[in-house]
């Protein structure tokens, strides 16, 4: 009977009871370990921590990076970050909530009843959260404040660094503005270091540059006495300020260009012809994105996105319009590259061109008579070009106008960039699911119909007829520094295609841009200059489509009125700058757009024959007064 | 059935009066941690684990109400249903803080990962009752203990629920060693799990790794991760000596702590109740552990042996990694205090594993 003996002797599981054995030992010193880590925490550091929890004065501060400044092409700031201070107000902090109030309203002069109203409104608070009693406060509130602050329990003045933008309006749509980060936006961008509350670029460069301006957010576990003074700092992370972003841009032009806008709504571009560098981009009306570095007010946005006139939209890059007679550059092109076109080769103008059953009117009522191609150019003569659109074709058309930018985005680094249309036969069946009808291309010749570009696509078009075929992306952003001026990224001139453009298309072409503005029949006078010799198209976009009535503009609805053009490069001699102007409903390109075009090409030429000495001085007299 | 007489004269009254005295405990401070200072009274909490306890005294007598040796029949559907369980979870879980643990059942939900604490002690008793070789036990003996453990480690890993995994790993960990496991091969063991801990932060999700970063270097967060960590020890510090009194810690009554009822109930414990407090719960805590560990060898059979020291095991590295994960010496992983943390599933599966050791011990006298 083993079983029994087994029993008998009591003996269950000898090895396991030794082993047990130990583990008495093992228990006894994981728990003496135990114990000795209590000791430290609560007799030997208790009065400590004690010091820390029972008055709850500990707080924790996020500090966001400062964030990057913006300057132009010659240094100039445009954007930068001013301390600003905002009125908190800690209940808790204070013994007596309303008394505190009642001395602050004494010392600043501001209606009693109004503060506790402003504090009473907020119920809902956690416990310790701050309450903003002002915003951005002025320096005599900031003064009183400080001077009053023992009598003062629970206020406090927080520093802030408020975004600066020191131009206002002019730069808005490029250089975009600021807003706290939204719950979506948070969801996506959480793992990158954003938190509830930051400010995060929501328009422009502001916005696609976010990442290098931003900088990186410290923050402080903080420790305060029973009156919310801060007594010392528990722990901190250095927040890392952004980097310096410099542009390409130029403060002098974009302001000629702004002023040059005021009350049209409008836009006005300006690359460098040889880099595709944007030197100015303004778009009218605009917004002033200081309204929102202060914090935009509820009804001031509602009134900004239910404007008619869409202030918030950059006409530059998202504006899409008809290109109008500026069109003629790319059909001139076209024809002499296709072989379609004789240049010398005059055909007559009865001031309409049939087509089918159908007649095509010329702008001008009689007719141009007999019209080579440097005339047809120079004067904008519609039946020139309506004849010369079938004869090329959309499908020929489409190539070349896409050769030179049009229907597709020029990928410059704003966001929501548009792409204007460049229809051909393909297009219209895949958008339509119908054939293109020849009568369109008549249409199109004279840059109407499906046809529509952005004025940023036209600039670029410019610049590339004026390079001799050489098509860039636009860019703003030449270089990214740290703090210190350390170099972290750099751009430069970016080729998206050349084209091979025949010498002799490029002289003709250039010569009827260059008589355009020169000689008296062209329609582009307005923008002749003493300083220096502009080429230039005008153009004319309707609107709607007049059916057999020669209207006079001015004497539509303004809706319905057409929008002005002027597209143009200088010197005409070794071309710099490459200008676009769009006036919407402006009414004719040669009065109206051409003007500004000159005013802006003018401070080109005028900054260039500038000593060079000066203009530096300038540039470091600017940096140093920051 | 008849019930022995002896059985009744035998009960465990000091066990059950011990997990009792840990249970009240709990709920008393889940009390003030679910406390409103505004309305002046508790919320649901504390009810709610008053009625876990019910459910936990029945499982406590169902399990001490057959002998033991009943068990060995039981473990292995008892452990299919475990892993059954936990497989479950992905499909009809619900989610909570990240991950996916519960199940719901209507009128409760179900966390399946804490029953299976049991089901791993229950499977190594099983397997190593029958006596060990002279040698030890090798490695390549024991694929079958390792490949029941596995799953269980795996699934509860996943869900992700740290914490738990971490648990189940060392319960079974313990289980072997105590089984038989040669000294060599364990060091081996341990060499090996050493190499795969890059494995293991691979795989980690962003948030468990940042506790382990915070907890080697807590500035390196501190308004993020390192928070939690931070608050948790100014609590416990400045309960100093005789604590701020039931109610009064104020850490916890402006929600300064993390999981105040659950995973950091310690540190609302020891703000109230200071050091005397905690010395007296952590020696009623090694009082338990060194009881258990008496029936451990008082245990008539191995099959009974392993299973005290399994249930044991449990309590053990629930209640000493939790105290040290509170109190700022360990990384913050989800491991609750046995018996005092809030949570059904966990009291229950806890008060099941009480009445087992109960089970083991009146019965040691019988033959």
């Amino acid at each position: 009977m083993a079983v029994l003996t087994g029993i008998n002797r009591q003996d269950g599981a000898p090895k396991l009871r030794a082993r047990a054995q130990w583990l008495y030992v093992l228990v006894a010193l994981i728990f003496l370990g135990l114990i000795a880590r209590l000791v430290v925490l609560q007799l030997v550091q208790g009065e400590r921590y004690t010091f820390l929890s029972e008055n709850n004065r500990v707080r924790i501060k996020r500090v966001p990076g400062t964030r990057g400044m913006i300057f132009d092409r010659e240094g100039q700031l445009l954007v930068d970050s001013r301390p600003s201070f905002d009125l908190i107000f800690t209940p808790e902090d204070a013994d007596d909530a309303s008394e505190t109030l009642r001395r602050l309203a004494r010392y600043l002069g501001r209606d009693e009843k109004e503060l506790l109203a402003s504090v009473e409104g907020s119920k809902e608070r956690l416990a310790f959260e701050e309450l903003a009693l002002g915003k951005d406060v002025d320096w005599p509130t900031v003064v009183a404040v400080e001077t009053h602050q023992l009598d003062l329990p629970g206020i406090t003045l927080r520093v802030r660094p408020r975004r600066n933008y020191a131009d206002g309006p002019s730069g808005a749509h490029v250089l975009g503005y600021l807003g706290e980060i939204g719950t979506k936006q948070l969801k996506t961008l959480k793992d990158q270091g954003y938190a509830l509350g930051d400010e995060i670029g929501q328009y422009g460069l502001e916005r696609r540059w976010d990442g290098f301006l931003r900088g990186q957010s410290g923050g402080q576990q903080v420790e305060v006495d029973a009156l919310g003074r801060r007594v010392r700092v528990l722990h901190e992370v250095a927040d890392v300020p952004g980097y310096t972003v410099r542009l390409t841009l130029d403060r002098e032009l974009q302001e000629t260009a702004y002023a040059a806008l005021q009350g049209k709504e409008g836009t006005i571009v300006a690359l460098d012809v040889n880099s595709g560098a944007v030197l100015a981009m303004v778009s009218t009306p605009a917004f002033n994105p200081n309204q929102f570095a202060r914090g935009i007010k509820a009804d001031e946005w509602r009134a900004l996105i239910k404007d008619q006139l869409r202030p918030l939209s950059n006409r530059a890059t998202q504006g899409q319009y008809p290109p109008g007679s500026t069109f003629k550059i790319v059909m001139s092109i076209a024809g002499l590259e296709e072989g379609v076109l004789q240049p010398e080769n005059r055909i007559s103008d009865p001031g309409f061109y049939y087509f089918g059953n159908r007649a095509f009117r010329d702008w001008k009522k009689d007719g141009h008579g007999a019209v080579d191609l440097h005339r047809a150019i120079v004067e904008s003569c519609d039946v020139y070009f309506y004849q010369l659109g079938p004869r090329l074709g959309i499908d020929a058309i489409a190539k070349w106008a896409r050769a030179l930018g049009l229907g597709e985005k020029t990928g410059i680094a704003l966001d929501d960039e548009k792409g204007g249309t460049v229809p051909d036969s393909e297009w219209k069946v895949k958008r339509f699911h119908q054939p293109w009808y020849p009568g369109e291309t008549v249409s199109v010749a004279i840059g109407q119909g499906y046809l529509t570009v952005t004025p940023l696509q036209m600039a670029n078009m410019m610049a590339t007829v004026a390079n001799g075929g050489t098509l860039y992306r636009p860019w703003i952003v030449s270089r990214v520094e740290s703090v210190t001026g350390a170099l972290i990224r750099q751009f430069g001139p970016e080729k998206i295609r050349h084209t091979e453009i025949k010498p002799d298309t490029l002289e003709r072409v250039r010569n009827g841009l260059a008589d355009v503005v020169k000689t008296p029949a062209g329609t582009g006078g307005a923008a002749r200059s003493n300083l220096v010799d502009i080429a230039g198209k005008t153009g004319t976009a309707q609107v709607v489509e007049m059916k057999g009535a020669y209207i006079k503009s001015e004497q539509l609805a303004y809706f319905n009125r057409d929008h002005a053009w002027f597209v143009s490069y200088a010197p005409v001699q070794n071309p710099q700058i490459a200008v676009a102007v769009l006036i919407e409903h402006g009414g004719h390109g040669g009065s109206v757009a051409a003007p500004m075009a000159k005013k802006v090409i003018e401070k080109f030429i005028e900054q260039q024959n500038r000593p060079a000495g000066a203009r530096e001085a300038r540039a470091a007299g600017e940096s140093r007064a920051n | 059935m008849q019930i022995d007489r002896r059985l009744i004269s035998h009960f465990d009254w000091t066990l059950l009066l011990l997990a009792l005295a840990f249970v009240f405990i709990g709920v008393a401070t889940i009390y003030s941690a679910n406390y409103d200072i505004v309305r002046q009274q508790a919320g649901a909490l504390p009810g709610r684990q008053l009625t876990w306890l019910g459910l936990g005294l029945v499982a406590l007598f169902a399990a001490l109400a057959f002998d033991y040796h009943y068990i060995d029949r039981i473990v292995y559907p008892f452990y299919g249903a475990m892993l059954l369980l936990l497989l479950l979870v992905f499909f009809v879980g619900h989610s909570g803080g990240g991950s996916q643990r519960w199940i719901n059942l209507g009128f409760f939900r179900l966390q399946p990962s804490e029953p299976a604490k049991i089901a791993v002690v229950l499977v190594m008793a099983k397997y190593f009752q029958d006596d060990e070789p002279a040698r030890g036990y090798y490695l390549r003996d024991l694929w079958a203990p390792f490949a029941l453990a596995a799953p269980l480690v795996l699934l509860t890993l996943i869900q992700p629920d740290l914490g738990t995994a971490i648990i189940l790993g060392f319960v079974f960990i313990s289980m072997v060693l105590m089984g038989g496991l040669r000294t060599r091969s364990f060091l081996y063991l341990v060499g090996a799990g050493l190499a795969f801990l890059p494995v293991g932060w691979h795989f980690s999700k962003p948030y468990q790794r940042n506790r382990i970063l915070t907890f080697l270097d807590p500035d390196r967060d501190p308004l993020g991760a390192g928070y939690h960590v931070i608050q948790s020890q100014i609590a416990i510090g400045s309960g100093r000596f005789f604590g701020k009194g039931y109610l009064h810690g104020t850490q916890n009554r402006l929600d300064f702590l993390p999981a105040q009822h659950t995973d950091f109930i310690f540190a609302v414990f020891s703000e109230e109740w200071g050091f005397l407090g905690c010395l007296i719960l952590l020696l009623l805590f090694f009082a338990l552990i060194v009881y258990c560990l008496r029936i451990v060898q008082r245990a008539k059979d191995r099959f009974g042996a392993l299973l005290v020291f399994g249930m044991t095991a449990i309590f053990f590295w629930h209640a000493t990694i939790n105290v040290a994960m509170v109190a700022g010496i360990l990384p913050v992983v989800g491991v609750p205090l046995p018996l005092v943390s809030y949570g059904g599933s966990a009291l229950a599966s806890l008060m099941f594993a009480i009445g087992v050791i109960m089970n083991v011990s009146m019965r040691r006298f019988i033959f």
